[in-house]
């Protein structure tokens, strides 16, 4: 081996870059990325933020309105509406992640064909959200659907879940639900693949089984696992607007709406073009949003500097 | 690079040369956003204007329909056509506003279109000029199954009070006497629009919907107290159904009445009704000796404010407006020409009985969601739709309604 040395060689004189080659070329690496970054993420944040405190309907001229947008926004019964199903959104997504872990644990055997069961449950993962929706407003539909039919026949009279105000968001989450835990899922049985087995081994040994044994040795172990599963659940229930807009659109009466639908409706939606007002709704649920950014920024910036 | 700089010269060269082949012909781009049936009419309608006008040459861009209601306020800005489908009354407003539409008066004027395009004209002014041109419109009404009539044992009503009598005895049969499917809102406002039209009359009906009557007034709450008295009788879960879930009910008799616009005749015949057993009515009468209005949402053609080639554009417009070429489009479109002289086919019950209809009407609306701004159209209907589901809440509706009014007429 006689590959060449690189580095100033003793005598010459440096120059700027071969002097700063190491500290420049990292830079030069991210610029492409930091720049798309500006430009598409960091640079539409504040503009949403300026848009909010004007009137504007996209084609004439802008208002400067201050924080009418705002004020407006806390006597809104409807903005009230999607905060508390948002809230409802983030804690019954949740139930995602135990239902995930749970399902992992119980394909993590070894029985031929084992494969194809958990392709079987990964399944509803792969199919797009709005496939998903339209399944599961088919599921509850009334006069027809499956489940209307179901408890038609179980209690007498049917009830149209996506058309009462007090089960829709809950008929929503259910489907949503169901491909979340399959994602959830998917990451705990590749963390299970990652188990010790010597420690599983040696805690038998101690005498440890079924939820001791799950409780202070598996579950540890899947901390990385369980970090990613409730980040994806958090930003999927943050962002639930595809299964709303294709199940009920934010109805009956609005009783279904989220923040983000919320926000479509009142900027870009056939009713809507007000953007100054959307852009405000925007504001928050990004505040909403920035908690939790910035709880995972903290936590994975501690586990950084702890190593 | 070199190789592809070659080749997009050579692009650019072909285009020159196919422009001097033809250079005498004019184009006149079109953005249009038809379904598959009217976008065949509009192609014919099309064809026979060019063989009028050897000279101009029409480039139609058709887009999804849904999707264009958001791509039209992109173009208009961005890249403009010179011809532009859109809708009449307030659906058009903002364009006006912000000056995205051409004023077309002179058009009209020359072709002394106010007296051929009468019923539709108001819809088209705004200030007191013609903003584009109408080439279609439908009538709404009740569409009713016969055979459910005929289970039920009722008969045909003459005036409101028999249609509510015979909710009654359609219950008693176990049919829901009106049916409606609110998923996407608007099904609903053609109760309230009716009700509102048959009520109050239609000055009173543009004043609300103009933001110049408060939603708490006693008037307002009269036309609801009409609605409740068919209220228990109307399909029930009706905002978890869309449209042609409802049709499909009014098909199977499960429902008798269908409060509803021409274009759904297809759809009830898809399902299998045919003229024999699929009736149409006019809204009854509710207060006596009211003028009566109809509903007619009318499409409309516009010449948007940055067009190149207006004069072509305005030749066009001419000609879409024209009685022959209304009486041929619209004969594929199963809808109303607008122009009074376009002959319609007297073979379809529905079309003739729309055509008198309307002819005889003391005046027309376009649709609540085209005669109120979209943001209270939005929060009308919204709440159209919670009083079906829940009437005793009416206080509250009406109140955020007003709120909402407030707002939106500054």
């Amino acid at each position: 081996m006689t590959a060449p040395i690189s580095g100033p060689i003793s005598g010459a004189k440096p120059s700027g870059w071969k002097a700063n080659q190491r500290k420049l070329a990292p830079w030069l690496f991210l610029t492409p990325g930091v720049l798309m970054f500006m430009v598409y993420v960091i640079m539409p944040i504040f503009q949403s933020m300026w848009i909010s405190f004007y009137d504007w309907d996209g084609l004439g001229a802008k208002t400067w309105i201050g924080i009418a947008n705002y004020v407006e926004l806390i006597d809104d019964e409807a903005f009230y509406t999607s905060f508390k199903n948002n809230i409802l959104w983030l804690l019954l997504y949740m139930l995602a992640v135990p239902a995930g872990l749970m399902i992992a644990i119980f394909l993590n055997q070894t029985i031929r064909g084992m494969r194809f069961y958990k392709s079987l449950f990964f399944f509803p993962f792969v199919i797009s959200q709005v496939v998903v929706g339209l399944m599961f407003s088919w599921f509850y539909a009334p006069n027809f659907g499956l489940l209307y039919n179901l408890i038609e026949w179980l209690t007498g009279s049917g009830i149209a879940i996506l058309a009462d105000e007090r089960y829709v968001t809950y008929g929503i989450i259910a489907a949503g639900l169901w491909p979340q835990i399959a994602y959830v899922m998917i990451l705990y049985l590749t963390g299970l693949n990652n188990v010790a087995p010597d420690q599983i081994e040696a805690a038998r040994l101690d005498g440890a089984k079924g939820w001791k044994m799950l409780w202070y040795v598996i579950i540890p172990q899947l901390r990385p696992a369980t970090f990613i599963a409730v980040v994806v659940t958090v930003i999927g229930a943050l962002r639930s607007f595809d299964l709303v807009s294709v199940m009920t659109d934010g109805g009956p009466y609005g009783s279904s709406r989220v923040l983000s639908f919320y926000m479509y409706e009142k900027a870009l939606s056939e009713y809507g073009f007000r953007m100054g007002y959307g852009a405000a709704i925007a504001v928050v649920l990004f505040a909403i949003m920035m908690v939790f950014i910035s709880g995972f920024i903290w936590k994975m910036w501690r586990d950084e500097t702890e190593r | 690079m070199v190789r592809f700089t070659k080749g997009a010269l050579a692009v650019v060269a072909t285009l020159m040369m196919s422009g001097s082949a033809f250079a005498e012909q004019r184009v006149l781009k079109y953005n249009a956003d038809f379904d598959a049936t009217p976008l065949a009419g509009m192609q014919a309608l099309i064809a026979d204007f060019e063989a009028a006008n050897p000279d101009i040459k029409v480039e139609l861009n058709n887009f999804d329909h849904e999707g264009y209601k958001t791509a039209i306020r992109n173009f208009l800005t961005a890249d403009s056509p010179d011809l532009a489908n859109w809708y009449a009354g307030n659906r058009m407003a903002p364009f006006v506003a912000a000056g995205q539409f051409q004023d077309v008066t002179d058009v009209w004027d020359a072709n002394n279109l106010g007296d051929a395009l009468g019923a539709t004209k108001a819809s088209m002014t705004i200030d007191g000029k013609q903003w584009g041109v109408p080439y279609t419109y439908y009538q709404w009404g009740i569409y009713f199954n016969r055979d459910a009539y005929k289970a039920a044992g009722a008969e045909e009503p003459k005036n409101w009070e028999e249609f509510v009598a015979n909710c009654d005895k359609f219950k008693a049969a176990g049919i829901d006497c009106l049916t409606t499917g609110t998923k996407a809102l608007w099904p609903g406002a053609g109760i309230f629009d009716y009700l509102d039209m048959r009520v109050n009359g239609y000055e009173f009906h543009m004043d609300l919907t103009a933001g110049k009557v408060s939603w708490t007034d006693d008037r307002v709450r009269n036309v609801f107290k009409e609605w409740a008295r068919i209220q228990p009788f109307i399909t029930a879960n009706a905002s978890a159904i869309d449209w042609q879930d409802a049709a499909a009910l009014l098909v199977q008799g499960k429902a008798a009445n269908y409060v509803m616009g021409n274009f759904a005749v297809a759809t009830f015949k898809q399902g299998g009704m045919t003229n024999d057993n699929l009736g149409f009515m006019v809204f009854p009468e509710i207060t006596p000796g009211l003028p009566r209005a109809e509903e007619a949402p009318t499409d409309t053609i516009h010449i948007p404010a940055g067009a190149k080639n207006v004069a072509d554009a305005k030749t066009f417009l001419a000609y879409v407006a024209s009685a022959e070429a209304q009486t041929k489009l619209n004969a594929t479109l199963g809808q109303l020409p607008t122009n009074k002289n376009a002959t319609v086919d007297a073979s379809d019950p529905y079309i003739s009985a729309g055509f008198a209809e309307l002819s005889s009407a003391y005046a027309l609306a376009q649709f609540f969601d085209r005669d109120a701004p979209a943001e209270m159209a939005k929060a009308g209907m919204e709440g159209f739709q919670e009083f079906m589901a829940k009437p005793e809440r009416l206080d509250a509706i009406l109140e955020r309604l007003e709120k909402t009014r407030l707002q939106v007429y500054k």
